[in-house]
């Protein structure tokens, strides 16, 4: 995909810029910019992205989808949208009509199992479920004797305990036991509990990469501009060094994300490609949020660390980032799995074939 | 400000084909003696012999124009010869230098005459190049170099002392920087030219020096009244400054600049078996998405370089994050071969193999330019300096 072409991409960006601009929410100081919005992004169709065009969505194309969710995360976007789209996503797999309310996606943890019993009502707990005032539904992907399924749930039906994350932003554990899907349909093949957690990790990868962007644009100014000891900060050797290690990662993030959305497009979720793609871009964007979020606030010195400063909006969301649909060590495990079986033989040539 | 844009480059399926040749060549040269691929000090014996047979498949200068012999293939397909080569231990070090470096310098400065007599024999395999930069007293600063080139009848004479040259001592033709003039007040980089010399004419010598990993594999040499030709300059006089800096992101993102301990990785993968403890797993996950992206990243950059473009600030990144990371690579892989190594014994192979690369760790985040100077250039790329 051309990515600075793109049409749709460029309008989210300018519609975050407009809406959701993170100096502008800083200085309201409440949550009075949230309802407008949300409503006026909801009226830009992107929540449904991914929404082929019979089931009401714009069927923007997997990768632009992956591309606006990269800039949402330039603007530490406190909307969610990501959430939105993924759930959205998943209902549209399985044939569901999206609603117009947001719907988030459950799982989004690794061990998270939601069940149906004979009666048609879920049961089982979720933790880490992305969720906000905007979120009334959710999807959830939901185990079977007869295959993976997915259904529709209002919020207001399920026990929730929402707390919030690093970023402020809330993670919820939700408990299913006795709750009827408002609807309910087969999971096409292949859509199973490791695909959900694959492209909730890719579209995180995304978000990442994004905060990542910024943090290395503010951060390259601030030393630009930032005197002391009568010069600007970055022409000290160390403030430039430290500078470019953070390009260094913001490069391996985006490197990383961006090849993580081209193989989902055109491989699916479920190839050994594609398992090696997406977990290498979660884990390789989790450290980068680590060592990146460090060396901005150094360069910051001590206004980054103010709550009037924009800077924690995108280094605290993307370390909280780093914990939904798997962290490092998960992805590690699931990788590294992976390279036991292929062996030291097999290694090269998986690498090779991306 | 400058954006870092990596995008998602994809080999062509043709790479697939050639992949393959590479492979079964590799294969059969393994099968023949030529090299052992876990052992990266095998094959000094046999890389001349080697070079000429893989010239012969048409995979040295491939991407050069066909009038001097090359192929005109696209930067992705020497990519994929590039790589299947370093991982596989191949003794490249005959045609490496020439191919990745000194080719694509001449058929951009030198003189049509010598792009004629040099070019078709590089792609042949059957000359060895050296890179005369570094000096006693200019290494990072390469616009101290002090050795003199003065003009004498139809050319110039050299004197001087060039060090670290990597393989003088196997190389035919060298391309060295030397100081025709004194540098101006206004521009320190004035007054050197890069010169073609031939190793073996009469006044130059190569003296091997030792390196900690146990090899011999660069060199000081010595220039004692080396007489060149004229039409031997490389690119403008006094001008070479003006030359280095587009060559340069060819020079640092390719698969070379963090495949260098990949052996470290391999082995480790080979020593832990099937079921190796979690921590272990878990390890080799993180070193595998790491080298994983390195690659993206690299394979962005040659698709970059395919179409025209001169990404010298992604280029550099490539270098940075990737040497540091195969710097720490034996490291790491020692530090997860021990909890395996304390269910099953010893592992002496492991051992021996990893002891060479922890050795060689330390050069490759000097070797064609350190960590710093590759930060700073990030730094300017990013609008600080
Ligand atoms: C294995 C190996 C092979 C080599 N092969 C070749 C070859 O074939 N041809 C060739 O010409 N050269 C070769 N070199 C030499 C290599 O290019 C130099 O070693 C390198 O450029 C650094 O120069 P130096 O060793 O003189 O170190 P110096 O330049 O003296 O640097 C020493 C330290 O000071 C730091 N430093 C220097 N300047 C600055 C600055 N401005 N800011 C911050 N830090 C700074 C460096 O980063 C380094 O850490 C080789 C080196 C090695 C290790």
């Amino acid at each position: 995909m051309p990515e600075q072409e793109s049409y749709v991409v460029a309008t989210a960006e300018r519609v975050f810029a407009d809406l959701a601009d993170p100096q502008s929410v800083i200085q309201l100081r409440n949550d009075s910019w949230r309802a407008p919005a949300w409503a006026a992004l909801l009226e830009t169709g992107l929540p449904l992205a991914w929404v082929p065009e019979v089931l009401g969505g714009p069927d923007v194309p997997l990768d632009e989808g992956f591309a606006i969710l990269r800039a949402s995360g330039r603007v530490a976007l406190a909307l969610p949208l990501a959430e939105a789209m993924l759930g959205a996503w998943m209902l549209a797999q399985a044939g569901i009509t999206p609603p117009p309310e947001a719907a988030s996606i459950v799982p989004s943890g690794p061990h998270d199992q939601i069940l149906v019993g004979r009666d048609g009502r879920l049961a089982g707990k979720a933790t880490c479920v992305a969720i906000a005032t905007e979120i009334e539904r959710l999807a959830v992907l939901v185990a079977s004797n007869e295959g993976p399924h997915v259904a529709l749930v209002r919020t207001t039906d399920c026990r929730i305990n929402g707390r919030p994350n690093l970023a402020g932003e809330l993670r919820a554990s939700i408990d299913f036991d006795g709750v009827f899907p408002l609807a309910y349909a087969k999971a096409p093949a292949g859509l199973n509990h490791a695909a959900v957690l694959r492209m909730g990790a890719a579209v995180r990868a995304q978000q990442i990469a994004g905060a990542l962007e910024r943090m290395l644009e503010i951060s390259v100014r601030y030393a630009t501009e930032r005197i002391a000891f009568g010069k600007p900060i970055g022409q000290f050797q160390a403030v430039q060094h430290n500078l470019a290690k953070l390009g260094g990662e913001v490069a391996a993030s985006v490197a990383a994300a961006v090849s993580a959305a081209d193989a989902i497009l055109h491989e699916g979720l479920a190839s050994d490609a594609s398992i090696l793609e997406i977990s290498a871009a979660k884990i390789r964007c989790g450290q980068a949020a680590e060592v990146g979020a460090a060396i901005a606030h150094q360069v910051h010195g001590a206004i980054g660390f103010t709550d009037e400063h924009v800077l924690h909006r995108f280094s605290l969301r993307a370390l909280s980032w780093r914990d939904d649909f798997g962290n490092e060590v998960f992805w590690s495990t699931e990788l590294g799995s992976m390279v036991a079986r292929v062996g030291a033989r097999g290694l090269w040539p998986l690498l090779a074939s991306r | 400000m400058l954006e870092l844009r990596f995008d998602p480059v994809r080999l062509p399926p043709r790479c697939n084909e050639l992949r393959h040749e590479v492979r079964e060549f590799l294969a059969a040269e393994v099968a023949a003696g030529t090299f052992d691929p876990r052992d990266p000090e095998s094959g000094s014996s046999t890389a001349k012999e080697f070079s000429k047979r893989v010239g012969a498949r048409g995979w040295i200068g491939m991407t050069w124009p066909k009038q001097y012999g090359g192929q005109e293939r696209s930067f992705l397909e020497r990519y994929v010869v590039t790589e299947e080569m370093r991982v596989a231990n191949a003794p490249t070090r005959h045609f490496f230098v020439a191919d990745r470096q000194s080719g694509p310098t001449l058929i951009r400065y030198a003189s049509e005459a010598i792009k004629r007599k040099i070019l078709p024999a590089i792609v042949r395999g059957e000359i060895c190049f050296c890179i005369g930069m570094s000096e006693p007293n200019s290494g990072s600063d390469l616009f101290a170099a002090s050795t003199k080139a003065t003009r004498v009848d139809h050319g110039w004479r050299i004197n001087g002392t060039k060090i670290w040259t990597s393989n003088a001592h196997n190389s035919d033709y060298m391309i060295g920087l030397f100081r025709t003039s004194a540098s101006t007040r206004e521009n320190r980089r004035h007054g050197l030219t890069s010169f073609l010399v031939n190793m073996k004419a009469p006044g130059v010598s190569c003296n091997p020096i030792g390196q900690m990993s146990g090899q011999k594999e660069f060199n000081e040499v010595v220039f004692d009244d080396v007489i060149i030709p004229d039409d031997h300059t490389i690119g403008e006089i006094d001008g070479a400054w003006k030359q280095a800096t587009s060559e340069l992101a060819y020079e640092r993102s390719g698969p070379e600049r963090f495949l260098e301990t990949y052996g470290a990785l391999s082995e480790l993968v080979d020593a832990v078996g099937t079921q190796p403890p979690a921590t272990v797993v878990a390890g080799i996950g993180r070193l595998v998405a790491e080298l994983h992206t390195l690659r993206r990243m690299s394979v962005s950059v040659a698709g970059m370089l395919e179409a025209g473009r001169e990404p010298v600030v992604e280029a550099a990144i490539v270098k940075d994050v990737g040497t540091v990371w195969e710097q720490g690579l034996p490291h790491r892989a020692r530090d997860l071969a021990a909890l395996v190594a304390h269910e099953t014994g010893p592992n002496v192979t492991f051992d021996e193999k990893l002891a060479f690369y922890l050795k060689i760790a330390p050069k490759v985040t000097i070797q064609g330019g350190t960590t710093e100077i590759l930060r700073g250039i990030i730094a300017r790329g990013l609008g600080l300096r």
